[in-house]
């Protein structure tokens, strides 16, 4: 009688087609890989003369950032714009919100403008499930990163790097290094390796960065770097936020990089052929190295074209989801 | 003379069990069993099937007023509580302004008069504000009808001002509640830490937040020789560190909110933020722990820890949300789905609903002797209701349970031997 909320409930259409992205976790392997496809395919297009495919024209997307990143919403619009939407980028910071105007009163304003598509960031673990409850059923959510929960997009976007770079996930072990605690990526990207079939996951981090009983995850966890990193054939760096260093997390940037910082040095406890991810920024000398996040293993360029193709998937796939969800 | 017949009569606090009639005059018990001879019948309440008990005392409601009457006022939840059956309320001090002046606590206590629905008594601030700086004028408020006192989830953080506040209520024999919770380990936490709150990327309230104060409260409660109450505990290992110090003779209660009894973390997977509550839904092993010490006695009383909030207050991310349950309507039936489990016997709900709560505060109600005030919950244990906005009649719909049916419907309510509620067919 009283259950808690499958996620698929609100994500999925009762096809099992895609209406909302809101998180990685429960989504079945057929759907994650028809994402990276679908990405694949885009990216294929985005060499060639003409960028543009129309899959999107005439649909209105709403960048939605309760949170400031240029980075990721200038990513969406761009796989927007690619898709032929009409984008518009609004940026709530806190001080507005704080005028009184509740959550559900900013979205009523936007969905009288006939919107499409939310593209959320909002500081609030959830805040993407609570929005796509509350829109009208024709308006699809992308969740952009909620809080510490998820950011299914950047996950999505690692694992089309790994895909590329290794073909495969099967026999694959994967570290993810840093702000374990904080991280809606370390948590999307979890819940995506394992649904496809790593052979391993592991976390680095010290105890005051990681989350209680994180293992039930289905991770294993390490306190040390060098025994974490050992073999791996994925290393996905996290960012540390300048506000958690010198603080009762952390001692110093210095102490924080001598411990858990990725050096050449490190790398090469990993497998020779171990690719190194960052969500980016990079803080250069805190989380890694210069030489290793421009060396020849590093993805981190190439994170950010697969980027947009991944956007590219999701938002179409979304809006083909609540197309075929809204003609029942 | 009005006369309660055919009743399941269940008075704990003077071991009564057994279908009989009880006879009422004057706003008080003036027969149970054979009727007293000298007064004429004016009223006859069929009882046939039902329970008659002694009205219950909620330990733990959080009246909205003064200060916050957008969610709710004393009118509405004293009208609410007395169709749940439920005819004395102890108030939390967490109005606005706080409990912590004679005119606070004489303003409530005279709007429940007014209402004339149930019995509300005060619990009054521990400290000025609850700042947790200056004490309270307990002698006054007490005076003022407070029946005990308490920081609520505000904690006195510096142990000398909590002792000499303990110190202090000693001095005048008076009654301390703790809501223990250590705010630095609370910090912005919003459920219970674990691999819940890992993977749902909220900010977990350890369990140590509860021990740690639970612990600290025990050595200054012995120091002071204070009489005291712990009230809605929510982990298991604060139950075994009180249970410890019973054992060494410490003179010590706890209760608990029923809906710990019924969720735990999980239950909160998928941000429904109704799961929002203080003391947060803790695990598995806790919920276990809570229910083994209800069999044994390790808590002595089950209360609401009753919330209402107003709409929006609960329509946010979880994190946005307020924390709490309107559940006071809830409290008799989730008690009875105890009974239906066979955890306890319906006798000992009743006790721990009545005749136990009151022992703990030293409240004047809660039994049914001859001579005792006509309180008295009539209620069909096996007729279902559902649960929904118009069911409902406090002013906080921030239920679990909208759009269950539940079991166990109130059918009278008596107050002083006035009739303050009756279930219309």
């Amino acid at each position: 009688m009283i259950e808690s909320i499958d996620h698929n409930l609100l994500q999925l259409n009762d096809k099992g087609q895609l209406k909302h992205f809101l998180t990685t976790q429960d989504l079945p392997a057929s759907l994650l890989n028809e994402i990276l496809d679908t990405a694949n395919s885009f990216l294929d297009m985005s060499s060639q003369q003409v960028k543009k495919v129309p899959l999107l024209r005439g649909k209105t997307v709403v960048n939605l950032f309760f949170e400031p990143s240029t980075r990721t919403s200038s990513t969406f619009e761009l796989a927007a714009t690619r898709l032929s939407a009409d984008v518009l980028n609004l940026n709530i910071s806190s001080s507005s919100t704080s005028k009184g105007e509740s959550l559900k009163d900013t979205l009523m304003t936007l969905e009288a403008m006939n919107a499409d598509m939310f593209v959320v960031r909002h500081p609030d673990s959830g805040a993407a499930h609570f929005i796509a409850s509350q829109v009208t059923p024709k308006i699809a959510v992308i969740n952009a990163g909620d809080g510490r929960h998820a950011h299914p997009t950047q996950a999505m976007l690692d694992m089309l790097t790994i895909k590329r770079a290794k073909g495969r996930f099967e026999g694959l072990v994967v570290a993810v290094v840093g702000d374990i605690l904080h991280s809606r990526v370390a948590r999307s990207q979890i819940h995506a390796l394992r649904t496809l079939g790593v052979e391993e996951i592991r976390v680095i981090a010290p105890k005051t960065l990681l989350p209680k009983d994180i293992e039930m995850m289905g991770v294993k966890v390490f306190n040390n770097f060098e025994q974490g990193i050992k073999d791996c054939d994925v290393v996905g760096m996290l960012r540390l936020q300048k506000e958690r260093m010198n603080s009762a997390l952390l001692p110093s940037e210095s102490e924080f990089y001598k411990h858990y910082g990725l050096s050449q040095e490190k790398l090469k406890l990993a497998k020779p052929d171990a690719i190194v991810m960052h969500p980016g920024p990079i803080n250069r000398g805190v989380e890694i190295e210069s030489a290793v996040a421009d060396g020849p293993q590093s993805t981190i360029l190439q994170q950010v074209t697969n980027g947009i193709a991944v956007r590219m998937a999701v938002m179409s796939m979304a809006i083909t989801g609540q197309l075929n969800s809204a003609a029942q | 003379m009005i006369k309660i017949e055919n009743g399941r009569l269940i008075d704990p606090a003077n071991n009564i069990d057994k279908v009989t009639d009880l006879y009422i005059e004057n706003g008080l018990v003036c027969g149970v069993g054979d009727a007293p001879t000298e007064s004429k019948i004016t009223q006859t309440i069929d009882a046939t099937d039902q329970v008659v008990c002694p009205g219950l005392i909620d330990l733990s409601v959080h009246l909205r007023e003064p200060g916050f009457t957008h969610k709710a006022t004393i009118a509405s939840e004293t009208n609410a509580a007395a169709s749940a059956g439920i005819t004395t309320l102890v108030c939390q001090p967490t109005t606005k302004p706080v409990i912590d002046s004679t005119a606070v606590a004489e303003l409530i206590q005279d709007r429940a008069k007014a209402s004339a629905k149930a019995k509300v008594r005060p619990i009054g601030a521990l400290t000025v504000n609850l700042e947790g700086k200056q004490l309270s004028p307990m002698a006054a408020l007490t005076n003022s009808g407070c029946i005990a006192f308490s920081n609520a989830r505000a904690t006195v953080e510096n142990s000398q001002t909590l002792l000499r506040c303990l110190e202090y209520a000693k001095t005048h024999e008076l009654m301390v509640i703790f809501n223990p919770q250590d705010n630095s380990l609370v910090a912005n936490g919003v459920m219970h830490e674990g691999s819940t709150s890992s993977e749902m990327g909220l900010v977990g309230i350890s369990e140590s937040a509860e021990t740690i104060e639970v612990a600290r409260c025990l050595i200054l409660i012995e120091q002071s020789g204070v009489r005291a109450h712990f009230g809605q505990i929510s982990c298991e290992r604060s139950i075994n560190l009180i249970a410890q110090a019973r054992n060494n003779g410490l003179q010590v209660t706890a209760d608990v909110a029923i809906h710990h009894l019924f969720f735990t973390d999980e239950n909160a997977k998928g941000f429904n933020s109704m799961f929002h509550v203080q003391p947060p839904l803790r695990s598995q092993l806790d919920r276990a722990g809570l229910l083994n010490a209800l069999v044994t006695n390790g808590i002595q009383a089950i209360c609401s820890d009753h919330q209402p909030h107003e709409e929006a207050a609960k329509h946010a991310p979880f994190a946005a949300t307020e924390p709490g349950i309107s559940g006071i309507e809830t409290l008799l039936p989730l008690g009875l789905q105890l009974v239906e489990q066979g955890l306890i016997s319906l006798p000992q709900l009743i006790e721990k609903l009545t005749s136990s709560p009151a022992k703990i505060l030293q409240l004047d109600v809660g039994s049914l002797q001859v001579g005792a005030a006509a309180d008295i919950t009539i209620f069909d244990p096996s007729q279902s209701w559902s649960v929904d906005q118009e069911s409902l009649n406090s002013a906080g719909k921030n239920s679990i349970y909208i759009g269950s049916t539940l079991k166990g419907k109130v059918t009278h309510t008596l107050l002083d031997g006035e009739l303050v509620y009756k279930l219309t067919a």
